[in-house]
């Protein structure tokens, strides 16, 4: 293939990556799935790999208040801010959907929730800057959070804030696309009316999975009609089925909407080992997933891409793996292939009773065989068909 | 979930003496596909669907003549008796009426006099509620031995570890008239605790399952 100016802006662009130990303090508690110790993994693997230096690095601010009202109430964020030093009563923690099983009371949650929202906005002030092309938060994404209520693990919605902060500050059109297996509710809900925020999750179906929404059929409101798309996958969906909905669905939004700038929000939960979710693939699409973003992001943002992270449960297998995939491709335009380097391995191994993989990829042998394969692709395959089918009717 | 807190109390109506084309306006107008007919007193004398308009106004095909039917009074095509029902039944009569007449349509009478409203949409609405498929949850499935007590005992575990229930259906399982199914939506998206509760307990899970896709 011949070197096209996209290519050679694809080879040169500049990327950044934010970190601060602080972001560990986003912590319910020891047995709680959500663990932040994946930016820390993902980050040593990274740097074993000599992928990641200190130049690379970005430190993320704090959010103030006034940052978070662009999305939250001013109630619910006193309410956070009570529970924080252990002062709100149960009557209304159940209100705002704090102090249940998924997002636990712990002490400072509203400055460890509020640093993760600031890592948003660095990283979206460090592209519109110029800066930089390219900046992975992986701390962020927390895309399960509503104006008024904590749930599923997340307190402050990141991406939704700092959306709102791109809309009043800078006026760009923004494409979200949220490839974490359960569906990104709390973006889409936040701009459900706005036809210049575009919104694209790609998950498994509601049917059984947290939250429950994600249709097809949802579409947006008012003048924000047509700019909401959803796939829901069938359980058990496997790589091949994976990518040709998401890339398909992906660069006929892109082309529909034309943004300036994209948001993704990279969940690694689609994998066969995680233990939340359903879905089936390996590490095949976390190798994709950024590839397409990228190409994306150069055709029609001059490069501008945010990326950021998400749900991802089996923390030593898979999260490492697929967030270093991101930034290996954010950097090199290329995923990693052959083995992970011997020194993580060492000093991780120690600390997990489940054996760490030693390659990038998985073995063809470890995927689950799933009878029912065919028809879960074709069922996949109507749902991409009905979720696009009126802007290919325009096209 | 009673008739009274499902129905619309806007309802749009007109009199026997009204003329077909008067109905397909509102019709069209309102996007509706029912019109209750009324007399001077409130009281519901019968009901026009869009079909029985449709089948009294010309065919698309001959708009410029015989416009002449439309102003037939509506009383000429309208149905009655109605069936109508009252502010107080219950969302299951509503369906099984839907069910058994094949129609979409109900009026709500209270002391002879139209109150309200419910169609098919708004029935479908107040599953959507019942199943608790419009908030945050995760679905849960457990096959238990039908027998009094099985339902407390079963949702203590949700209780115990502060899950919400948004939902719960109990229906039979498969042919066995000795397991019921019980459903249940719940608030949380890490349901592995409890699940490992109810197994630990001696339940069996119908979803989630490993392997739930060999079948």
């Amino acid at each position: 293939m011949a070197a096209g100016k996209s290519g050679d802006t694809m080879m040169d662009c500049q990327s950044a990556f934010i970190y601060s130990e602080d972001l560990l303090q986003y912590q319910f508690h020891a047995e709680h799935p959500f663990d932040q110790i994946r930016v820390l993994l993902t980050k040593e693997l990274l740097e074993s790999m000599n992928l990641l230096n200190q130049t690379d690095i970005v430190k993320p601010r704090t959010a103030s208040e006034s940052d978070l009202l662009l999305f939250h109430d001013k109630e619910y964020i006193e309410a956070v801010k009570k529970a924080s030093s252990g002062k709100l009563t149960e009557f209304d923690s159940i209100e705002f959907g704090l102090g249940t099983e998924d997002t636990p009371i712990f002490p400072n949650m509203h400055d460890a929730a509020s640093l993760l929202v600031g890592g948003t906005l660095t990283a979206i002030d460090t592209v519109l800057e110029g800066k930089s092309n390219h900046v992975l938060h992986l701390g962020g994404g927390l895309h399960h959070g509503f104006k008024r209520k904590a749930a599923g693990f997340c307190i402050y919605n990141d991406a939704a804030v700092a959306i709102k902060y791109i809309r009043k500050h800078y006026n760009l059109r923004v494409l979200y696309v949220d490839t974490d297996a359960h569906h990104g509710d709390g973006v889409q809900w936040a701009f459900y009316d706005d036809p210049n925020v575009c919104t694209f999750s790609i998950h498994e179906t509601g049917r059984y999975l947290f939250p429950g929404t994600g249709n097809s059929n949802e579409r947006g409101i008012k003048d924000g009609h047509g700019y909401s798309f959803n796939i829901p996958l069938d359980a058990f969906t496997q790589d091949e089925s994976y990518l040709t909905v998401y890339e398909t669905a992906f660069n006929e939004i892109a082309n529909f909407f034309q943004p300036d700038i994209i948001v993704t929000q990279n969940g690694a939960d689609s994998h066969f080992y995680d233990p939340l979710t359903h879905l089936s693939a390996s590490m095949k699409i976390y190798e994709e997933i950024p590839r397409l973003a990228h190409k994306l992001a150069h055709t029609y943002c001059d490069g501008k891409w945010i990326a950021l992270g998400g749900g991802g449960y089996d923390i030593w297998r898979v999260v490492p793996r697929a967030w270093a995939q991101v930034w290996s491709v954010m950097k090199t335009n290329q995923p990693q292939i052959g083995s992970l380097s011997k020194k993580w391995l060492k000093k991780w191994q120690k600390e997990t009773n489940v054996t760490l993989p030693s390659t990038w990829h998985d073995h063809e042998e470890q995927f689950p065989v799933i009878p029912r394969k065919l028809d879960i692709n074709e069922k996949n395959d109507r749902t991409l068909q009905h979720t696009l089918k009126y802007i290919q009717n325009k096209s | 979930m009673i008739v009274e807190n499902m129905m619309k109390t806007d309802v749009i109506t007109l009199q026997p003496s009204a003329t077909i084309a008067e109905a397909l306006h509102l019709l069209q107008k309102h996007r509706i596909r029912h019109i209750p007919i009324v007399d001077d007193q409130g009281q519901v004398v019968g009901i026009v669907s869009d079909r029985d308009v449709r089948d009294a106004s010309p065919s698309i095909f001959d708009k410029d003549t015989n416009q002449v039917q439309l102003n037939h009074k509506i009383e000429s095509i309208m149905s009655h008796p109605v069936i109508t029902v009252h502010p107080l039944d219950f969302v299951e009569e509503i369906a099984k009426i839907f069910y058994d007449e094949a129609f979409a349509c109900v009026p709500v009478v209270k002391n002879n006099k139209l109150v309200g409203i419910i169609t098919e949409k708004d029935l479908l609405y107040t599953l959507i509620q019942l199943t608790g498929t419009h908030v945050q949850s995760s679905h849960i499935e457990v096959k238990v031995p039908d027998r009094p007590g099985i339902l407390p005992e079963v949702a203590a575990y949700f209780g115990k570890r502060k899950i919400n229930i948004v939902s719960v259906l109990i229906y039979p399982y498969d042919d066995d008239q000795h397991y019921k199914t019980l459903v249940f939506r719940v608030q949380t998206m890490n349901p592995l605790p409890v699940i490992a509760d109810l197994i630990n307990a001696g339940f069996e899970l119908i979803w989630p399952q490993e392997n739930q896709g060999i079948l």
